[in-house]
């Protein structure tokens, strides 16, 4: 079988960006430089395009075991493949939970689009005992959460950050106070004042980052803030990583872009958790990610059938998809340089993973994402089982062209 | 007034119309003591109160004057834009009353029977007759006035228009080419 | 307009043309028979998700004096309870062929839904803690034929304003139509952000009492008095109730409103709620009125043909 050449693009790798051609032979990107030979590889003109290592996500919710109507594993797979994500984590919360190695390793793929399982911190996700952590950690677990729901007992948080602290791994929170956020169905401000909709206020998601920092001074072990939202978050966040804690932090595309004014329509596609923030928290959440007090993009992808979206603002499941729009959205919305975009999208989530291949290496398997940023394309079609985009039929600048893994092309795209 | 427009009564043409069927009222009704006048919004309302204040002037009866809004009545209200609602004043108990409603230009008849309909809701009168400044035929339900200022034998591409000095500043009646 | 969702998309001059309609159909109300053929052959929808029973009898009592039919959806034993979605039930409503569908649901935004879904005219009868826009133009109506012109007019909102799609619209269509607005609550019971509304607040009722010209209470939901937003209800009728010895210290022609249902003895004393003062009967039979008046707006003429 013959290889592949991309070709004309600026590589990024590492902190660099030269303009280089890539060889990828039998899956294995065998030269990286100018004006390399075609012979008789198939050609990916990549002129005008960056060329780095595949995104990563951080945040994906597959749905599948138990809610394949949204979601299910393949669809997801293709779905991050459409969007230039060739690894994702799974999120937890399926039916069953992923509290055991079992439902681990029924989710983990290793091929193509490689699917990283998280565990739960507690079983059920119910926030009182202990998940099955040793087994999970040997279905090669690496970062734990309750996603969907925070560990509010700080007893709980204290002694799973010491357990799983000590096999190395990473605690992932889902900050959103219980008692503050009860009832709660967007930013708690002037937008939700007006419809007369209970809020999330923004203390409800800092209270917790705050408490758990604290934990962290005190068990050492590593902690992630999922879908950062808050200025207050940002702040938190930069003032721990200045004193030396090991922090790191996400950000969701639609926080980078969205503020709670768009909740007046009412339209449950702009209802997720945490919810859309203030002008202000946006500005704060753009401005961390660019200066890298927040570490990477993470989608918070949350497939939800038509159906279920199809009903009044607080009755409607909370979230959105985001795999197939993340990079569009991220690029549009921060502007970003090549080698800060693919930092951020691409090897700092690897970094957190404890994962190498923060570039485009020779001799090492092809995992590689080709980004067109003057491009543009319209949002329809998604691969996603699910439509609950507020971006549906919306025309992005910043066109994924092709998503390579090995020697399998697993999405083209011109325009 | 506008050139294509052609007068078929001038004011005081108007002004004698009004005085001959307050007349004939009075002497239809032999003092025309129970008579209650009522006027169909908007140009009959003026009407109604021109022809009691000439009763007046004859033998110095006071009428009472009622107000007679029917657009809730329309049968055409799908034709039709809402129109402001104009106000429904009955000063009496109709009950046993001899009403003469009065209206600018009997049509087609619709009116009137939204009228007779909206009259049928708000009391009983002993008597209901109709009092009209132009006639002009083309109707198209069994409706004729007991009293006519003018007939006016009018095509269906015409259009009447009556002003009077209350509502428009001028008075008198025109027909019109469409 | 084609549908009433909310006062906030109404300007001083909707909202007067409102008044003067309503204005007419209470003299309908009067008359012997209160009754007009306006919408004969029009069917009106009554979709009503909460249990309401003063605001739907106003809405079948103003169709059914214009002459349309009803056809009431409550969801009590009905396929609410067997799990049918409300676009479910709205499009099922829609398929027997009403000409309009008046809805209230628990979830903001869900008449929006419906008249996206069907269609249809819709007239929010009250959704969440949003929006009421009949209740807000029938109180306005009613301060109206009482006094006149509003501009200026001195008004307080008193109780549980947070939770209150009473208290949203009517203080809009106040302000709209130029009075001054100032809510009285406890903070637990004021919406958290008030940026967006041009309103003042006061921290308890007696800072009010001598400098309104209406004084419009808020029914407490008595369950909220353990503890949850306010310590007890003796505490609330303490610092927020218009007790009999407050309304004394009403200047002389102050007028008091609420929307019902009263607790008597709670936000308002009995003498008070029955007194010369009260509008509240009023506000139930101009409600009918401005109901008509909506109707006849949004089903008469050549937009509804």
């Amino acid at each position: 079988m013959s290889g592949l050449i991309i070709s004309g693009g600026l590589v990024v790798s590492g902190g660099d960006a030269t303009a280089a051609d890539v060889i990828v032979d039998e899956g294995i990107v065998t030269a990286v430089g100018p004006g390399l030979e075609i012979d008789d590889r198939e050609v990916i003109d990549a002129t005008d395009c960056w060329v780095g290592a595949g995104f990563v996500d951080l945040h994906t919710h597959l749905r599948e075991p138990g809610q394949e109507w949204k979601e299910n594993i393949e669809s997801g797979r293709d779905a991050a493949a459409a969007g230039g994500y060739t690894a994702v984590l799974a999120m937890p919360n399926t039916d069953p939970v992923i509290d055991s190695g079992y439902v681990a390793r029924q989710v983990k793929r290793g091929d193509g689009v490689r699917v990283i399982p998280s565990g739960a911190i507690t079983m059920g996700r119910l926030g009182e005992r202990l998940a099955h952590l040793d087994e999970l950690w040997e279905a090669g677990v690496k970062v734990f959460t309750d996603d969907g729901d925070t560990v509010a007992d700080g007893g709980v948080l204290r002694r799973a950050m010491e357990y799983i602290g000590q096999l190395g791994g990473l605690v992932a929170q889902h900050a959103e106070d219980p008692g503050l956020c009860a009832g709660g169905h967007m930013h708690e401000g002037s937008v939700s004042s007006r419809l007369g909709m209970m809020g999330l206020p923004s203390v409800g998601e800092e209270v917790i980052v705050a408490r758990d920092l604290k934990l962290v001074e005190l068990t050492g072990c590593r902690y992630h803030v999922q879908h950062v939202s808050t200025a207050g978050t940002v702040e938190l966040i930069e003032a721990a990583k200045r004193s030396g804690l090991p922090v790191t932090a996400e950000v969701a595309p639609h926080h980078l872009a969205l503020d709670h004014g768009e909740v007046s329509s009412m339209d449950p596609v702009f209802k997720m958790y945490p919810p859309l923030r203030t002008p202000d928290d946006v500005a704060a959440v753009r401005e961390g990610l660019a200066n890298g007090v927040i570490d990477c993009v993470a989608t918070d992808h949350a497939p939800h059938a038509a159906f279920e979206k199809d009903v009044p603002f607080e009755e409607a499941p909370r979230g959105i998809i985001g795999l197939e729009t993340a990079a569009s959205i991220v690029h549009m919305s921060v502007g970003m340089d090549p080698t800060q975009f693919f930092d951020r999208m691409s090897h700092a989530p690897r970094r957190i993973l404890g994962e190498d291949g923060a570039g485009v290496a020779v001799g090492a398997t092809a995992d590689l994402v080709v980004f067109r940023p003057e491009g543009t394309w319209t949002v329809e079609n998604l691969r996603s089982r699910s439509n609950n985009t507020p971006w549906l039929d919306a025309k992005l600048e910043g066109v994924v062209g092709a998503t390579i893994v090995g020697s399998d092309t697993m999405w083209r795209r011109s325009g | 007034m506008e050139d294509h427009l052609s007068q078929v009564l001038t004011a005081d043409d108007v002004d004698r119309v009004v005085r001959r069927i307050s007349h004939e009222i009075i002497e239809r009704h032999q003092g025309a003591k129970d008579v209650v006048l009522i006027g169909i919004h908007s140009r009959g309302v003026p009407l109604a109160e021109k022809i009691a204040a000439a009763i007046t002037g004859f033998d110095g009866t006071r009428l009472p004057v009622g107000e007679l809004d029917i657009g809730l009545y329309r049968d055409d209200r799908r034709q039709r834009p809402t129109a402001r609602l104009g106000r429904t004043l009955i000063p009496v108990d109709l009950t046993g009353t001899q009403v003469v409603l009065v209206d600018d230009v009997l049509y087609t008849g619709r009116t009137v029977r939204s009228a007779l309909d909206a009259l049928s809701d708000l009391g009983r009168p002993g008597r209901i007759e109709l009092a009209v400044l132009v006639d002009r035929g083309h109707r198209q339900l069994p409706i004729r006035a007991d009293y006519v200022g003018k007939n006016l034998p009018t095509g269906s591409d015409q259009r009447v228009t009556v002003r009077v000095d209350e509502i428009d500043d001028e008075s008198g009646v025109w027909v019109e080419d469409l | 307009m084609s549908s009433l969702l909310t006062i906030e998309s109404l300007t001083r001059q909707d909202i007067e043309e409102m008044i003067g309609l309503a204005g007419g159909f209470r003299e309908v109300l009067d008359r012997d028979v209160p009754k007009v053929p306006t919408l004969v052959g029009k069917t009106v929808s009554l979709l009503f998700y909460e249990v309401s029973t003063r605001t739907r009898l106003s809405f079948e009592r103003a169709a059914k004096a214009l002459s349309a039919d009803t056809l009431t959806f409550a969801p009590g034993g009905s396929s609410v309870a067997k799990g049918e979605s409300l676009k479910d039930t709205a499009l099922t409503l829609q398929a027997m062929g009403p000409d309009l569908m008046v809805v209230r649901h628990k979830a903001t935004g869900a008449p929006w839904r419906v008249a996206e879904w069907t269609g249809l005219p819709v007239v929010n009868a009250g959704d969440g803690a949003h929006q009421h826009p009949t209740q807000a133009l029938l109180d306005v109506f009613t301060l109206h034929r009482r006094l006149g012109a509003l501009d200026g007019l001195r008004a307080a909102i008193v109780g549980d304003i947070r939770h209150s799609r009473v208290a949203r619209s009517t203080s809009q269509a106040l302000v709209t139509l130029g009075a001054e607005v100032t809510l009285v609550a406890p903070r637990t019971l004021l919406p958290v952000d008030l940026t967006e509304w041009d309103v003042a607040t006061a921290d308890g009722i007696d800072e009010v009492l001598g400098e309104v010209d209406v004084i419009y209470l808020l029914r407490i939901q008595q369950e909220r008095g353990g503890g949850d937003v306010f310590p007890s209800i003796a505490e609330y009728v303490g610092r927020f109730g218009l007790t009999r010895d407050r309304a004394e210290q009403l200047s002389a022609d102050a007028l008091v409103m609420h929307p019902g249902p009263m607790n008597r003895g709670v936000e308002i004393d009995p003498a008070v709620a029955d007194g010369p003062r009260s509008l509240v009967t009023d506000q139930v039979t101009n409600g009918i009125a401005l109901r008509m008046a909506v109707l006849y707006s949004l089903l008469s003429g050549e937009g509804a043909a």
